[in-house]
């Protein structure tokens, strides 16, 4: 029944947007009914577009779960974008520096890094950069918001505009080999390649990218799960987002706490790089993201900020994203921005129905 | 002319062209924040004025239609955001995310539907285009400038102006007084729209002459930060989007401007120009220039008391 409860409103929502988008669809004139099936065609209809659609879903279920730890202390993180971009740049400059890196500057080869770390300690080395830097870039607006009581929403917006215009900066200047037109560093160090899912389970197909970052996701949800109801810390990071005068009057420092969540909440948003920069770039590429940040905040909002809810909700929107690609190409008028008119829907219709929900 | 005069000159110009959308959105950024209600719409209101001026630009070969059109479009999808935030009580800034995936999507969505072209509208041929006088400043930027005095007069001098700060500094206070707060709030969330979009349609209709998805490109987002940049206030929102008018300009003059680099020797990297009026705002927030002085009841829905 609790779980009935907790999902009603998130399926108002879905269904609401597939309505609201349906008729749009058919306003323009294609057959909303044939468009949706691409979604679930493209996404589950075979074992290629489930790995795929599992693919998509791994960022945004960290992103997610950023998102709603934030707003278990009653923040509302919208930079996990800012963060989830220095995060990328930082463990390719690691992957770099520390993974042997020889780059083919016109012709001649340069020795771009400091040494060459084995797979064993190069990994973890990347992967805790992901996370330290995601989550110091994370606690900057929960330390202005203690410190000086500045708003966490204008500081996250701000600081993404930040965090893209340095990492660009350091990448078109220091880390892109020169002569190449795109805007993104020098391949990573073989020995930071994380695997592909496809090594450990033979039935993913090789072409997919899916890789074990997706697992490391999944671990995720578990452990913020634990954090949350399980510890004291999580106890007292919710009892601040439920009420923070009650939680200071119990003795719980409502700044502390503020400080955390928004550090964790960047620590979480900077796994992305896992998968995107170890796992299936191999280098850092500027706009790599898909508005992955944003589309968290989706994600959390639909999963009602439990792990569960954001695991779900990341995979429906996976579906979505993937399901995009394909209605550019197999219907007359709709394309892809049919992505974010859905979002944008269900973002509207939960944040509206909230009230009701309590 | 002076030769040195000749890149100052270009600079001036160019800040007015890109303060213009800048000042529209920030003024009616003011309206709904003194209203109460926090607008990160802004960004797709000027996208909804952006596309609706495009459009009707092109189809009836009249810009000033197409202005007017485009901020009555905004002020619809600000209704739409105002009976999010205020009839439903929804989080302000939740619902202002989804405003501007919104209006991200369904302009590009609409002209790929209309124009077989996917993501912008057709060219307008340039005399169809919104004027210029004195040389090159568009009749928009203008207006811009013309509305800083009026806003000043209806927000200190009038009764609606009284009640509007009324109603976002204490609502609660200003309900008592008779005032319909949730009335002022939906006017003050509908004027930001039509404002907003106002600068979006001269991002369409005068500086370029087309729509393209996304074509604000955050401009919604620097006029928040010259909207807290100045306290929301009028004047100094005129004057902190100038500034930020003069940064960009210079950004988008760094390479290649011989002057520039012999200012600061060497070539300047158009990303710290760039990222100035973002941490501007967060020095700003923080209280190292004066305090923030926010509306007070900015962000806090009204319920009134049974």
């Amino acid at each position: 029944m609790k779980l009935f409860r907790e999902a009603f409103f998130p399926m108002v929502a879905v269904i609401a947007a597939f309505a609201i988008g349906g008729i749009i669809i058919a306003i323009i004139g294609d057959n909303p009914f044939a468009a949706f099936w691409i979604f679930l065609e493209s996404s589950f209809g075979s074992l290629k577009g489930i790995t795929e659609t599992l693919f998509y879903a791994t960022p945004l279920i960290f992103t997610g779960l950023a998102v709603a730890v934030a707003f278990r202390c009653g923040l509302l993180n919208i930079g996990a974008e800012g963060q989830l971009y220095v995060a990328a740049f930082a463990t390719a400059w690691v992957g770099i520096k520390f993974g042997g890196t020889v780059v083919n500057v016109f012709g001649e080869q340069q020795d771009w890094s400091w040494v060459s770390l084995p797979a064993l300690l190069l990994i973890p080395l990347c992967i805790a950069t992901a996370i330290i830097v995601g989550g110091l870039w994370g606690a900057i607006p929960g330390f202005l918001k203690a410190r000086f009581g500045s708003h966490e929403v204008i500081n996250t917006i701000m600081l993404n505009f930040v965090a893209i215009g340095l990492v660009s900066y350091f990448t078109q200047y220091f880390y892109k080999i020169p002569g190449d037109p795109i805007l993104q560093t020098a391949p990573i160090g073989e020995a930071a390649h994380i695997p592909q899912l496809n090594q450990l389970l033979p039935f993913v197909p090789e072409t997919v990218a899916l890789n074990i970052s997706f697992l490391v996701a999944i671990v995720m949800c578990v452990l913020v799960y634990i954090f949350l109801w399980k510890t004291k810390w999580g106890y007292e990071l919710r009892a601040v987002g439920e009420n923070p005068d009650a939680a200071e009057y119990g003795g719980i420092s409502a700044k502390k706490q503020i400080v955390i969540a928004m550090t964790i909440s960047g620590a979480l948003a900077g796994m992305v790089a896992i998968g995107e920069v170890l796992g299936y770039r191999h280098n850092y590429y500027h706009g790599f993201s898909g508005s992955w940040g944003f589309f968290g905040i989706a994600v959390a909002l639909l999963g009602r900020n439990h792990p569960l809810g954001v695991f779900i909700a990341a995979v429906f929107f996976a579906m979505i994203i993937r399901g995009g690609l394909f209605i550019d190409i197999d219907t007359k008028y709709i394309t892809k921005d049919l992505v974010e008119v859905l979002q944008a829907v269900i973002i509207l219709f939960v944040a509206s129905l909230q009230r009701f929900s309590k | 002319m002076e030769d040195y005069l000749v890149p100052v000159l270009i600079i001036v110009y160019s800040a007015i062209r890109v303060a213009t959308p800048m000042i529209f959105a920030a003024l009616g950024g003011l309206f709904s924040e003194r209203s109460g209600v926090i607008n990160i719409a802004l960004e797709g209101l000027m996208l909804a004025g952006a596309f609706t001026a495009a459009v009707v630009t092109y189809e009836l070969s009249n810009p000033y239609l197409g202005f007017l059109s485009g901020m009555i479009a905004g002020g619809l999808v600000a209704a739409l955001f105002a009976v999010a935030v205020i009839g439903f009580e929804a989080d302000q800034v939740v619902a202002g995310v989804g405003i501007n995936f919104l209006m991200l999507g369904l302009p590009a969505l609409l002209s790929g539907a209309i124009y077989d072209a996917s993501g912008s509208t057709e060219q307008i041929a340039k005399e169809f285009l919104l004027p210029n006088y004195f040389n090159r400043i568009s009749i928009a930027s203008i207006l811009a400038f013309l509305l800083v005095p009026v806003v000043f007069y209806v927000l200190y001098k009038t009764p609606f102006g009284l009640r509007l700060r009324a109603v976002g500094e204490n609502p609660g206070a200003a309900d008592s007084a008779g005032i319909k707060v949730r009335a002022m709030r939906y006017t003050g969330v509908i004027m930001s729209g039509v404002l907003a979009a106002a600068g979006g349609a001269y991002l369409s209709i005068g500086q370029s002459s087309f729509f393209t998805r996304g074509m604000s490109a955050g401009k919604g987002f620097i006029a928040l930060a010259a909207l807290i940049l100045a306290k929301w206030r009028p004047v100094p929102v005129l004057l902190a989007c100038l500034f930020f008018g003069v940064t960009e300009a210079l950004a988008i003059q760094a390479q290649g401007a011989d002057f520039l680099k012999n200012l600061f020797g060497g070539d300047v990297p158009v990303q710290f120009i760039e990222i100035i009026p973002y941490v501007l705002t967060i020095i700003v927030l923080a209280g190292f220039i004066g305090a923030s002085n926010a509306p007070k009841a900015l962000g806090i829905p009204y319920r009134k008391e049974k």
